[in-house]
């Protein structure tokens, strides 16, 4: 499987990750030649195979609806780049 | 002092014939003149460790102590610590003070351990030869030239240079067990589930797995005890019992049944790493282990399956880096997607992004079923080969790496080329089986290590296996030059 420098920009964006201009064409590169090792999943036979999610088919474990949490705002706020009355602070979004 | 094990120390500390204060001394100054050769840690806690061992120090006079009380250790920077940076070997962390502790942190911190740092690694634990760190690779302590593999590389050199009695480390695709294989050091992966994941930073979540890195497996088993059980904090975690992994290391091996997977000694292989584990099974049989030829069909899909899972997983774990709450942010970012895209893209590494891309790939719409669904499948056909290997055989052993330790800069130039390195630790997570690395014969005085798989939860027997073949060799001894 083999891909271009839109299939980069395309995937880039997706993933919201900036990519310089003169790297692009190496990044298709080196993604079609891991594409190419995956590729050799296709050829398996799983038909009648369920699909596995977790090692051990465990289910998510539940736990009883009641407020055991604390709120750690201004500590965990206390990391972060640009914060305001309890907010995180963003470039305005909203025209 | 700095060539004893937990075990040895821990009797010393005990007796008074040394303080933990005296032996965190002894391994900082270690530290301060031997890291630079190595780049083993991101960031090292001087102070912070001088007071833990203080503390220590008051609790074995008390009485109170555990036999982890007041041994040096350091964390893969991978593990959240309070109030100490955590870079995860990255720019994107670079600025991260962690706000809380690991659960794994906060075990071995109640078990009186005294922290020295934290240990490099490949950016995001993304790598097999420690050379994506944003804080520049770590060398192996013996050779300068050649890697440490990888993720835990930092972790792994530090115990082998003798800078640390023992690091944690973690393991997604083989970043516990190749690194111990290349630095001639004991690693252990255990079962998934078996070490709570809070606080430990997410790579590929249905795959990631703390564990210990030690000289041995008697040091690994004291580590293992204080670090294994049930976190309500981690819902990954198996709320399985926790047995006592000291008490069966001296069991005798008579009968016990070793599987030789043929998959795992053809093509690949290099020839003189195959004769050092074909002569450490030789050793074995002579403790009285039968040797069981077995296969493991599917193990040529373990790689492909795994360049799809991982990267998928690590493509959602990473979209939390993006410059709003926590980690780097670009300069005046024009807009909000401009504030995503370039802290995201200056913040990470190359590694780091080719997997993003891969996985986001992977599952976005028109690809999901041609590759995340189905490697879902072929990750249960070879679950389903080591589930029917273990109805025969107690356990699987093989070589942990091809070959023994690159050299710096051989295979960075192709990422393909550097994931089969993984080709013999990769199943095992898919599988979600515990596995241990322990050092043999060396080649061309470079270290090499044979790869034990058991069973679901089968730690304990993993241990004793390991152990029972320290006790009849020295190979977990030896020392680097100038270390």
């Amino acid at each position: 499987m083999s891909l271009d420098r839109a299939d980069i920009e395309k995937i880039a964006h997706l993933a919201r990750l900036a990519v310089d201009q003169d790297k692009v064409e190496s990044y298709a590169t080196d993604l079609s030649n891991i594409l190419t090792l995956v590729g050799e999943l296709e050829a398996a036979d799983t038909g009648a195979v369920t699909p596995m999610a977790h090692p051990l088919h465990m289910a998510q474990r539940l736990r009883p609806d009641q407020v055991t949490e604390k709120n750690h705002r201004e500590e965990y706020q206390a990391v972060a780049p640009l914060v305001e009355a309890g907010l995180f602070l963003v470039p305005k979004v909203i025209e | 002092m700095h060539n004893k094990t937990i075990a040895e120390l821990g009797a010393g500390l005990r007796a008074g014939e040394f303080s933990s204060v005296e032996l965190t001394r002894h391994f900082l100054a270690r530290i301060e003149s031997l890291d630079p050769t190595l780049n083993s840690l991101v960031t090292e806690v001087p102070e912070a460790a001088l007071a833990a061992a203080q503390l220590a120090d008051a609790r074995i006079r008390a009485g109170d102590s555990t036999p982890l009380t007041g041994i040096p250790m350091v964390h893969k920077d991978i593990f959240c610590t309070r109030g100490v940076k955590t870079s995860c070997g990255s720019r994107m962390l670079d600025n991260f003070v962690s706000p809380y502790d690991a659960t794994v942190v906060e075990r071995l911190d109640a078990a009186g351990m005294v922290m020295l740092g934290k240990a490099n690694m490949d950016e995001f634990a993304m790598g097999s030869s420690n050379e994506t760190s944003y804080y520049g690779p770590v060398r192996n302590p013996w050779d300068r030239e050649r890697v440490p593999g990888g993720s835990s590389g930092g972790s792994a050199a530090a115990v082998a240079g003798r800078l640390a009695v023992v690091a944690t480390g973690t393991d997604t695709g083989g970043s516990i067990r190749q690194p111990a294989a290349l630095c001639g050091i004991t690693g252990l992966k255990p079962t998934y589930g078996r070490i709570s994941r809070f606080g430990m930073i997410a790579f590929a979540s249905s795959l990631d797995q703390a564990g210990t890195m030690t000289h041995n497996a008697e040091d690994a088993s004291l580590m293992l005890q204080a670090m294994a059980g049930f976190d309500p904090k981690d819902s990954t975690s198996v709320d399985e019992p926790v047995p006592d992994y000291s008490a069966g290391l001296n069991e005798s091996l008579a009968g016990l049944k070793i599987g030789l997977p043929k998959e795992y000694f053809g093509e690949g292989l290099d020839a003189a790493v195959a004769a050092s584990i074909e002569n450490a099974i030789a050793e074995y049989k002579k403790l009285g282990a039968e040797v069981v030829q077995i296969s493991l069909p599917n193990s040529a899909l373990a790689v492909p399956t795994y360049y799809v899972v991982a990267p998928a997983e690590c493509s959602s774990n990473l979209s939390r880096f993006d410059g709003v709450r926590f980690g780097y942010r670009c300069s005046e970012p024009k807009d909000l997607e401009d504030l995503y895209k370039r802290s995201r893209g200056e913040g990470f590494g190359d590694e780091v992004k080719r997997r993003i891309m891969i996985g986001t790939y992977a599952l976005s719409a028109g690809y999901y079923d041609a590759y995340y669904l189905k490697a879902q499948k072929t990750r249960q056909l070879i679950s389903d080969d080591f589930i029917q290997a273990f109805k025969k055989v107690d356990v699987i052993m093989g070589p942990t790496s091809p070959g023994t330790a690159f050299k710096l800069g051989e295979k960075v130039d192709d990422p393909v080329t550097m994931y089969l390195n993984d080709i013999y630790t990769i199943a095992t997570n898919l599988a979600g089986l515990p596995g241990l690395s322990l050092p043999v014969e060396p080649v061309n005085g470079l270290p090499v290590g044979l790869q034990v798989i058991g069973n679901y939860f089968a730690e304990a027997r993993l241990l004793n296996v390991a152990h029972q073949y320290q006790k009849v060799t020295d190979w977990h001894r030896a020392v680097p030059a100038g270390f």
